[in-house]
């Protein structure tokens, strides 16, 4: 490979993708690398998937201003990438008469920010908003402002909707060095060289080492482990808001909410590690969340338990806040970095933030009159009506063969997935593009009939299907096959 | 929406869907209809290409597709419906039944009766919460036999199994004559879950160990499994801190136990025992809602299709008995309630009178190994019925039928079953 562009965007997950897409409404050939075989696989995969109001993020930082910016451009941003999304509210909740003037205190801090709506809640009132709240519970923070979202149907509706607009989409392609030329840089990559005019780093947890490829060395990002329960959708209708204790200095605490699925999730606690890879659940830390979710919701056990994962937090200690600047050491170069949360939440408005400062570099931006702000409807077979289901099956009878039963996926659906632009190439792809497999047999039903519809829409063999992209092989080898190889030799 | 309307609708084409249909269909049921999700009958049973199946049932030894094929011949041959490739998606309390299909769409099918019969699923490593990375390469065994006995291919070469239940030993076997190497079965529990003739035929015949009182405690690896962390347990299963030893293996199998899949069921407002994890019924194996049946692994989780197959005539039975009107309430109901030694009983209860009827079928399995025991049934501090077994083993479930006399005898409303005998 031999390219160039007039910008290159390293890093495929929610920022990278929401700058890939703010940047395509503007005249510019721009290109993003994702060196996993798909979007949002990093951070953007493994988080708790809110976009918080706003009121926790000190009104003195990027992100307290990010925040409830970001919050506000989503209506509108559902609305053409039609991702699922709903403002559910959260609620801050006190156990203790002391802690009242905390929320208080949150309260202002959040107005500093520009949230709306914020009032606190005393009483009765609160056991009418969720019942089954631990019944030492005194007083809430209520956000209603506060929305619900799944992040990387976000993040493949960001990228989807970035690559109908021009911007090529790179998987599989990682930065691994970078050569500064007077006015462009050549990114040189595990499949050939890239000439960019300008290069965003937009790498997660490895815009440090990103940065250090053209002698940026004073940003460190450290990874801080955040562990999770998902629980069954049977308990998901528990809880009608996200709902977090009072903050602690050092976290938002064990956070209980519903997903935009209907599941409920709980957690994250947080520890540092040394390890970027290291996404791994540990016993205590999972004992620790449940703990944690159960005084604030008593009735939780692990009995509805479906899986547990771990995101990491690419934390830059220094300030704690995000670092969204051009670089004053190389010219053309923007980092995006050290995006913890509200990362997500901030999203879209980091985005324009980065327009801006790429206007000032290229000296203004001209608009692109064809973009297409609007992604095609991605059909969800569970949530049509009897009729519309029957009308599709009439017009294409794959959408009549359900393929996963838990979370009622049909055999359309994950071909389309499959096709669309930055399509799934892997099970896990499909199944966060079509939660085939998500659900509460986590995919032992559908995991191999999913395998097969990889095999033909691809045209590849049954051993090169991936569950994750890399060498993350399902099947190794035809049944027999060493036996026989024995035999011959 | 297309709309149909049958006598009997089934739900599941395994041995159990087969079964419950051909004899509803035997005794006089017309218009029968077996909706199946996969594109073949036989469930389960068409992955299960070892043999040791209908020893009880034919008098000899047949592989899983066999048996199921005995059962899809006569089906085939009793002018029974049969959709394929058809999920059923709801059961209403009224007995309609929501299926989707490619070729007929969207589907409502009113039954004059419903029979159950969706098998189970496998639990998976979520609901057993094992820490550790998320490799490929960590697969319920149950998957691995699919990739391996239906498609072709082996899902690894280095492999560890967790859970010695029967599955979990077939499975140690199948992988190790495909070509795989498999380094150990581990169990968490003292004994093993599985019969004794299969850690005999599928293990000690290939040397491959079986660890009592172990389990998984880390997955480790990036993309695909690298290796596990393997502990020791304490008599209340957690892990002892000390004794851990790593692994390596590129798979790891989960043969952790089966959940009947009672997710229609339970949205139908069917009433389910958590011990069993299925329907609550009464010895004709009719659920709460009248005209609705349940039998085989949705109903419990079954170690033998012999078993699944004379229990779903039962429920066959009863249905053709319910569409005739041939039920009579009893007056009293009596519950049957599991007592010492006991994990469950089937049915949980006897409600009904039928002229003719000899015995009831009762299902039950052991809490733990047992021998020179006696299975008691007392009504009230009576012993009414006893029955001798030599060996009680969790892993196989115990059958006994109770006379229609002695039942009629029975006073109290709640009738206890129990095990005594020495603990192993
Ligand atoms: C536990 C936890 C909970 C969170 N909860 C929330 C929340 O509720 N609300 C919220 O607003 N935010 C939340 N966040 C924060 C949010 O998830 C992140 O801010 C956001 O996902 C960061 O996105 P990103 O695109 O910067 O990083 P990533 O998603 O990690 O994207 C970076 C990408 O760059 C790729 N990459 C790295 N190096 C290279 C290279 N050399 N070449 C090519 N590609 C490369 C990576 O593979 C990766 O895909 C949470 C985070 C964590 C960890
Ligand atoms: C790996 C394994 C090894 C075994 N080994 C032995 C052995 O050696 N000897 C022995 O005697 N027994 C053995 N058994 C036990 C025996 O096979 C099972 O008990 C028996 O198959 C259960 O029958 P069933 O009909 O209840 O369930 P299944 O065979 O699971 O059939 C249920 C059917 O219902 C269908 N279904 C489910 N939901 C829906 C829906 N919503 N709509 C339409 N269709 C649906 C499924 O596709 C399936 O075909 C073994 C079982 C397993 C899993």
């Amino acid at each position: 490979m031999n390219k160039e562009a007039d910008l290159l965007i390293i890093g495929g997950g929610v920022v990278g993708t929401a700058i890939a897409r703010e940047l395509a409404k503007y005249k510019l050939d721009i290109t993003l690398i994702e060196k996993k075989s798909d979007v949002g696989s990093g951070v953007s995969k493994a988080n708790t998937g809110l976009i918080h109001a706003g009121f926790n993020a000190e009104a003195s930082k990027i992100k307290g201003r990010l925040n409830v910016e970001g919050n506000k451009m989503y209506d509108q941003l559902k609305e053409e990438l039609k991702f699922p999304f709903e403002r559910r509210g959260a609620l801050v909740v006190a156990q203790d008469e002391d802690d009242i003037p905390r929320l208080e205190s949150i309260l202002e801090n959040g107005k500093k920010n520009g949230v709306p709506d914020l009032e606190i809640i005393k009483g009765e009132k609160l056991f009418e908003l969720e019942a089954d709240l631990n019944p030492d519970s005194v007083a809430a923070l209520y956000a209603p402002t506060a929305a619900i979202v799944c992040p990387y149907e976000l993040t493949v509706a960001l990228a989807e909707n970035a690559a109908v607009n021009g911007v090529e989409v790179l998987l599989n392609t990682a930065a691994k060095s970078i050569e500064v030329k007077k006015d462009h840089k050549v990114v040189y990559t595990n499949r050939g060289q890239i000439k960019a005019k300008v290069v965003i780093n937009a790498a997660g947890l490895y815009a440090d080492e990103v940065a250090k490829m053209v002698g940026i060395d004073d940003i460190d990002i450290t990874p801080r482990k955040g562990e999770y329960h998902v629980y069954d959708k049977k308990l998901g209708s528990q809880i009608n808001h996200t709902i977090f204790p009072v903050p602690t200095g050092v976290s938002k605490g064990i956070v209980v909410t519903p997903t935009v699925d209907g599941n409920l999730l709980v957690g994250p606690n947080a520890q540092e590690i040394d390890d970027k890879t290291d996404i791994s659940t540990t016993s205590q830390g999972l004992e620790n969340i449940l703990q944690g979710a159960k005084k604030t919701l008593p009735k939780l056990s692990r009995r509805g338990v479906i899986n547990q994962f771990t995101g990491l937090r690419p934390a830059y200690k220094e300030t704690g806040d995000f670092i969204i600047e051009a670089s004053d050491k190389v010219d053309g170069f923007i980092n995006v970095a050290g995006i913890q949360s509200p990362g997500l939440s901030s999203a879209p408005a980091i985005a324009k933030m980065v327009r801006e400062i790429l206007a000032e570099i290229l000296g203004g931006l001209e608009a692109n009159k064809d973009f297409n702000p609007y992604r095609q409807e991605v059909v969800r077979f569970r949530e049509l009506s009897v009729q519309e289901q029957a009308k599709l099956i009439k017009e294409d009878p794959r959408y009549g063969e359900v393929i996963c039963r838990c979370e009622m996926v049909t055999k359309g659906e994950i071909i389309d997935s499959i096709n669309r632009p930055v399509g799934a190439n892997s099970v896990r792809a499909v199944r966060r593009r079509t939660r085939a497999g998500m659900g509460r047999c986590q995919g032992g039903f559908c995991g191999p009939r999913v395998v097969d519809i990889l095999v033909k829409e691809l045209g590849i063999d049954h051993t090169e299907v991936t569950e994750d992209g890399g060498d993350s092989r399902i099947l190794l080898e035809r049944a027999k096959e060493s036996l026989l190889k024995e035999v011959s030799e | 929406m297309n709309r149909q309307s049958y006598d009997l609708v089934v739900v599941g084409g395994g041995p159990a869907g087969l079964a419950a249909a051909q004899e509803a269909y035997d005794q006089g049921v017309e218009e029968v209809l077996i909706i199946e999700r996969d594109f073949e009958l036989g469930g389960i049973l068409q992955q299960c290409i070892h043999n040791g199946f209908g020893l009880h049932h034919f008098k000899e030894e047949l592989t899983g597709p066999e048996y199921a094929q005995r059962f899809i011949e006569s089906v085939g041959s009793r002018g029974i419906d049969v959709k394929l490739n058809t999920m059923v998606l709801e059961v209403s309390p009224d007995k309609k039944i929501y299926a989707i299909n490619s070729e007929e769409g969207m589907l409502e099918i009113e039954a004059g009766a419903i029979i159950l019969a969706m098998g189970c699923r496998e639990r998976t490593r979520g609901a057993i919460a094992i820490p550790g990375s998320r490799p490929a390469g960590v697969i319920t065994a149950g998957a691995a036999q699919r990739y391996i006995n239906m498609e072709g291919y082996l899902p690894g070469k280095k492999v560890v199994i967790l859970g010695s239940g029967d599955i979990g030993l077939i499975m140690a076997r199948r992988m190790h004559l495909e070509g795989a190497e498999v380094e150990a079965v581990l169990e968490l529990m003292p004994f093993s879950g599985g019969l004794t003739r299969n850690i005999v035929q599928c293990l000690d015949d290939f040397d491959i160990p079986l660890r009592l009182s172990q389990t998984v405690t880390e997955i480790h690896g990036q993309e695909r499994l690298e290796a596990i962390t393997v502990s020791q347990v304490d008599e209340n299963l957690k892990p002892i801190a000390g004794t851990e030893y790593k692994i390596e293996c590129d798979t790891l199998l989960l043969s952790v136990g089966l959940i009947p899949e009672n997710e229609i069921s339970d949205e139908a407002g069917i009433r389910l025992n958590p011990r069993t994890g299925g329907p609550i019924v009464n010895e004709g194996r009719e659920t709460n809602i009248e005209g609705v049946f349940a039998c085989g692994n949705v109903l419990h989780v079954h170690d033998l299709v012999d078993y699944v197959t004379e229990e779903s005539k039962i429920a066959g039975k009863t249905a053709s008995e319910y569409l005739n009107n041939k039920i009579e309430k009893r007056e009293d109901e009596i519950e049957l309630i599991a007592g010492d030694n006991l994990s469950y009983i089937v049915p949980q209860k006897i409600t009904t009178k039928v002229k003719g009827r000899k015995r009831v079928d009762l299902y039950m399995r052991g809490k733990r190994p047992m021998k020179n025991a006696k299975v008691i049934i007392l009504d009230g501090d009576k012993e009414i019925f006893t029955k001798k077994e030599r060996f009680i083993k969790p892993a196989e479930m115990i059958s006994l039928a109770l006379p229609e006399k002695v039942i009629d005898k029975v006073t109290s409303k709640k009738v206890e079953v129990k095990i005594v005998g020495e603990v192993e």
